[in-house]
């Protein structure tokens, strides 16, 4: 049982220290441009609210955050059950074990512009291995004219890019359970089904969690890889979120409504994560 | 059934290095061969490429300085959020929890629009451009997982250990740093790992931050890809060698990753 002791603090203080000043400062110049407009040369006008009535009624937005909620529910669809149906399937012990775990975890350490300009060639359907693999199959396949076709590019992308996550993660819980508890289960005779869901499956609940939330976090802020790989295109098919917010604040250099979109955009990621966050850990509570 | 389950990793891994293929097999054509047509492997077969990266400096020390600033902010973090983590694990103190979940927010900003006070505020603290700066700034959000990760390793290992300790007269950094941290240092390679990996990848802070010195891989990749047209072949010899340090790193790493996070509750 934990003790409480208020002089923990100290021991959290370089921590503190540190997100501190990379967190606040920043963020609290957010929230000084999305209150104001500026018309260049350090002139700053009190906008009030402005911006964000403006933002939050846009259908641009709401088109740019529609895609967003879709892509993140799909790549979590797909990515978490099959992470954790791979690692079910890997060997438990033997050499063969390491040589899976580094090379899966390969698309994991390479940088994230790279992903997207190597996706790019790959799935071009000329010279690129997969799009002309898809054309030879027969299908019309051109991911930089249609939009379904970057859809599907973009999510496969993900799931190659990101799976190895859930698999790592998945897999370390697994090789947690001690052997005694599947020695039980067989003398019961427990299916396999009953095996996963009764043992395995309450065992990988805290990698799980990790898994779940890191997942959420960086798909709905995904910005470099599909950026390189379609340029939120064709047409606004693929502007997700931060596509879009690149797009206001870069482009048109409109830092106020592009702060007080990010403001939004931060909140909506912390409300749905503290969702995520304490219905995971709900029983960790009581 | 039961025989096809053990192919599904193969083939799952066999999808894995597909592209990876594609880009090596890039890296080693002309940047005409590429764009002329289809090919499975390199019909002129050329080193040229590697050659041009290994020569020129603002290629090479592209990686020497992302290597920098990586293993700086792999040093940082892990140092801060050993502390941290132990009290998250042994002790209940006043706001706690919301501190912890405070922590995690801070990989939810969207790093698209707080590239810019990023850049004021290193430039106003005269960081700018320094491998300091993009390692401070990686530590926003690697220093979360870390004490994350790092939680649930200690909250794996028995406060009995500490007691026994504190009984036989061990003060707390010596007990931290003797008998605790050599117990959980599967827990800290594993922290490592991912502190490296995810400040290994960023590029939009990295290449806000910086300039010329302390100029990332990523950064001078798109560089390139502007300045002189689409030079493709020497793009993905570039891009496989960004490959090859966190291919090193998982290596050491290969045996924590898998027993590692049992020993831990996480």
């Amino acid at each position: 049982m934990k003790t409480e002791n208020q002089k923990a603090w100290f021991l959290v203080l370089p921590v503190i220290a540190l997100v501190a000043f990379n967190a606040l400062v920043p963020l609290m110049t957010v929230v000084n441009y999305s209150v104001q407009e500026t018309f260049g040369n350090n002139i700053f006008l009190w906008s009030g609210v402005r911006w964000f009535e403006e933002i939050l009624a846009s259908e641009r937005f709401h088109a740019a955050l529609t895609r967003q909620l879709i892509f993140t529910a799909t790549i979590l669809a797909i990515e978490i059950p099959l992470g954790v149906a791979i690692a079910l399937a890997m060997p438990r012990k033997g050499p063969w074990v390491p040589v899976c775990l580094v090379l899966m975890a390969l698309p994991l350490l390479i940088p994230w512009n790279v992903v997207g300009s190597m996706w790019n060639i790959f799935a071009l359907p000329d010279i690129g291995l997969l799009g002309k693999g898809i054309n030879a199959l027969g299908i019309d396949y051109n991911y930089t004219q249609q939009p379904v076709a970057a859809w599907f590019t973009v999510i496969l992308m993900d799931v190659w890019h990101w799976t190895s996550l859930v698999v790592l993660l998945a897999y370390a819980g697994l090789i947690s359970i001690p052997d005694a508890y599947y020695q039980a289960a067989r003398i019961d005779g427990a299916r396999p089904w009953a095996v996963f869901r009764h043992i395995q499956l309450p065992k990988m609940k805290k990698v799980l969690t990790i898994a779940v939330l890191l997942r959420f976090m960086d798909s709905f802020m995904i910005y470099t890889e599909p950026s390189v790989l379609t340029g939120g295109g064709p047409g606004n098919s693929t502007t997700f979120l931060s596509i879009d917010l690149v797009k206001i604040a870069l482009g048109q250099f409109d830092l106020g409504p592009a702060a007080a979109m990010s403001l939004i955009y931060f909140l909506i990621t912390l409300l749905v994560s503290w969702v995520f966050y304490t219905l995971m850990t709900k029983d960790e509570a009581e | 059934m039961r025989r096809i389950i053990p192919f599904a990793p193969a083939l799952y891994i066999l999808f894995l290095m597909l592209p990876i293929y594609w880009l090596l097999n890039m890296s080693f054509k002309t940047t005409n061969e590429i764009l002329g047509g289809f090919s499975l492997w390199p019909n002129e077969f050329t080193l040229d490429n590697y050659r041009t990266i290994f020569t020129d400096p603002t290629w090479y020390m592209g990686y020497v300085n992302s290597l920098i600033y990586v293993s700086i902010n792999t040093t940082i973090s892990v140092a801060a959020a050993l502390p941290a983590a132990y009290a998250f694990s042994r002790y209940r103190f006043l706001g706690d929890k919301h501190l912890f979940f405070w922590l995690l927010t801070n990989r939810m900003a969207p790093p698209a629009v707080f590239a810019l006070p990023f850049f004021q505020l290193y430039s106003a603290v005269e960081l700018f451009d320094t491998h300091i700066a993009v390692a401070l700034a990686h530590a926003l959000f690697n220093i979360p997982l870390a004490v994350w990760i790092l939680e649930g390793f200690m909250s794996g290992v028995p406060k009995e250990l500490d007691e026994t300790a504190y009984v036989d007269g061990y003060s707390f950094p010596r007990f931290f740093f003797r008998i605790f941290m050599p117990t959980i240092k599967a827990g800290i390679g594993v922290a490592a790992f991912f502190c490296f990996m995810f400040s290994w990848v960023e590029l939009l802070l990295a290449k806000t931050l910086t300039a010329v010195e302390a100029k990332p891989i990523a950064a001078t990749m798109t560089k390139t890809a502007s300045s002189a047209g689409y030079e493709l072949g020497l793009l993905a010899a570039a891009g496989c060698l960004t490959i090859i340090p966190g291919a090193f790193v998982i290596y050491f790493v290969r045996n924590y990753i898998a027993k590692g996070f049992a020993l831990g509750r996480v």
